[in-house]
């Protein structure tokens, strides 16, 4: 996965915003909602890079505070919801019988669910939600993809030779799912933290941009908030295009990353552009 | 037979679950901002508006739980979902309904339309793989991390604001009443296409990756090879061998990610001040307006299952072996 020239750059990419987060303060020529009432909604220029707000604030220092609140999120989202994948997805695949199928359906319901108008709804019974719930939220909405996969995974695996004799040698079951089994899901498990990533990192900018999340919450969706709010469109378009760049940046890197995983799990994939070159060299070559 | 059977279990327990949260979820909140409302507009909203009311939003408490769901379904059986507050106390049902017919039009052709165009690019992409088209791989990749609303509020600034091709907003013009006329239809569809064509370019990426990986994988079997080798035309291998087997996994997906995508496309209307369910939605989060809420995520929720079954049907015409009985 680290020699794949897509997973590094989408690395690369990731490292980046994770760098602008960390060292925001020091980046960032101003704070994040600090006015300067004598540059109100001018384009970008040298003080201001990528221009200002509508109050004077820059928008650059906006992007980079507001990185923080997206990976922070996003990544606590991922980790959560990767958590109620792996418990769910594995128990339905290795578990037979209704224990199985329930757990089965229930991801299959929480599939089905609109994740969107349910975030909404939930989040908007809170006043202040703080930054853990908005990623618990997230993640209650989000692993049902991850568990789906993991139990298709986790039932081929079941009735392979090593686990069949894992069994026949008595070992017990939470020794067979932690040193037999799991490490052959971690590819599995690995795209589906990814994807409940992008999934979380959607979301949040979404539900900011609606204005269900606080404003105070500062994220790329808050700019893009107040960027519509305050009659940023058409003409004011380093206030908006900006922080929409950076979702998408951020969610290409993302997938990236997952491409990279999904190559090394499928290598007919990996090959696919390279080998049907190399063919048609050869027929070339021979009717040449 | 059986996997009949097991899709209609899982569609009437689905179903069931919806129905379920949708009658827990009010019994969570914090305060209650339903009886203040009744409180504060006593005598206009009759005894029993206000009774359902009551019952959906589990302020009977001299009632069991037990007793509190059957009533709740009793009511939910009759198609009432309560009043909006925000709509002059007009039922819920009502309300929703004048809505969703506009989304279940734009959502669902967008949606319907960027799956067959993603599909067929994909196939073309995974069929001549490492030639040219391999180009339109990180092109897809970047646009499927695009947040709908934002392509929206670009495409507005670009089309309608700025090359004046598309209104801005609304489903119709200003001045008009809905009816059957050319000129109406003409109109709406003026105003459809620019939110339209935003949705099937933000979800297109997806499903051409989607269908590329899986045309690689179809290649490399035999039954490819095979048909090659018989001398068939190149258009009956790419689409009656490969694309045919190709295109079953990716329908599934399809069937899968329905609550993802409407859920996200719901935004779009708030940005085209589109008068559907989506921005019906957003209106009454802010108005603090909780029967409509309740309502709009059952109906959401459920619309997303009819065409999840939808889906279904699709994918048994073309899988054959559903058919057969035993799977």
């Amino acid at each position: 996965m680290f020699t794949n020239r897509k997973s590094i750059t989408g690395l690369v990419i990731l490292g980046l915003f994770a760098l602008l987060a960390a060292l925001a303060d020091v980046v960032a020529p101003f704070g994040p909602l600090e006015k300067d009432y004598t540059a109100l909604k001018q384009p970008p220029s040298a003080t201001h890079w990528l221009g200002t707000t509508h109050l004077g604030e820059d928008i650059f220092s906006q992007i980079a505070h507001g990185t923080r609140g997206v990976l922070l999120v996003g990544l606590t989202a991922g980790v959560l919801a990767t958590l109620v994948a792996v418990i769910v997805g594995v128990s339905a695949g290795f578990l037979t019988g209704w224990r199985g199928e329930s757990l089965s359906a229930l991801s299959n319901v929480f599939l089905v669910l609109p994740a969107i108008p349910l975030m909404i709804i939930v989040a908007s019974q809170y006043d202040d939600p703080s930054l853990f719930l908005i990623s618990a939220v997230l993640a209650i909405t989000g692993w049902a993809w991850g568990a789906r996969v993991l139990r298709a995974q986790t039932m081929s695996l079941r009735s392979r030779d090593f686990v069949q004799a894992a069994r026949a040698n008595g070992e017990p079951l939470w020794r067979i799912i932690a040193v037999e089994m799991l490490p052959n899901l971690t590819a599995v498990i690995a795209s589906s933290f990814v994807g409940t990533v992008t999934a979380a990192v959607l979301g949040l900018t979404t539900l900011a941009f609606v204005g269900v999340i606080p404003i105070t919450n500062l994220n790329w969706g808050t700019i893009l908030y107040w960027a519509q709010q305050n009659g940023a469109f058409p003409e004011f378009w380093w206030w908006y295009v900006p922080a929409g760049l950076a979702i998408a940046l951020l969610g290409a890197a993302l997938s990236l990353i997952s491409f990279g995983i999904d190559e090394y799990v499928n290598p007919r994939l990996r090959s696919a552009g390279e080998r049907a070159r190399l063919q048609k060299k050869r027929t070339k070559r021979s009717t040449a | 037979m059986r996997l009949l059977l097991r899709r209609a279990a899982f569609y009437l327990f689905t179903a069931w679950a919806a129905i379920t949260i949708n009658f827990f979820l009010p019994r969570m909140l914090k305060g209650d901002p339903v009886s203040a409302y009744l409180q504060k507009n006593q005598g206009l909203v009759s005894p029993e508006a206000a009774d359902a009311l009551r019952t959906l939003f589990g302020l009977d408490t001299g009632k069991s739980l037990a007793e509190q769901y059957a009533d709740y379904w009793v009511l939910l059986l009759s198609g009432d979902l309560g009043r909006s507050f925000s709509h002059g106390l007009a039922p819920v049902a009502d309300v929703i309904a004048s809505a969703l017919p506009w989304t279940v039009g734009l959502v669902g052709i967008a949606t319907v339309l960027s799956f067959l165009l993603g599909t067929t690019l994909g196939t073309l992409v995974g069929w001549f793989r490492g030639g040219r088209g391999d180009v339109i791989v990180p092109v897809a990749t970047f646009f499927s991390a695009v947040p709908y609303f934002w392509m929206g509020l670009i495409a507005i600034a670009v089309f309608a604001t700025g090359l004046g091709w598309f209104p801005a907003s609304h489903a119709y013009g200003k001045g008009t009443t809905p009816e059957f006329s050319a000129q109406f239809i003409g109109e709406v569809i003026a105003h459809g296409t620019l939110p339209a064509l935003t949705v099937v370019l933000a979800s297109l990426g997806g499903w051409v990756l989607g269908m590329r990986n899986m045309m690689i994988t179809v290649l490399d079997e035999d039954y490819v090879t095979v048909a090659q080798a018989k001398g068939l035309s190149r258009r009956r291998v790419v689409f009656a061998y490969a694309a045919r087997n190709a295109v079953l996994p990716q329908l599934s997906s399809f069937a899968l990610a329905l609550g993802f995508i409407v859920g996200g496309t719901l935004v779009m209307e708030l940005v085209f001040s589109y008068p559907g369910v989506g921005k019906l939605l957003l209106d009454a989060t802010n108005a603090k307006d909780y029967p409509l809420m309740q309502g709009l995520f059952l109906v959401i929720t459920l619309t997303v299952l009819v065409a999840n079954l939808l889906a279904d049907v699709a994918y048994a015409a073309l899988d054959p072996r559903t058919r057969q009985g035993e799977v």
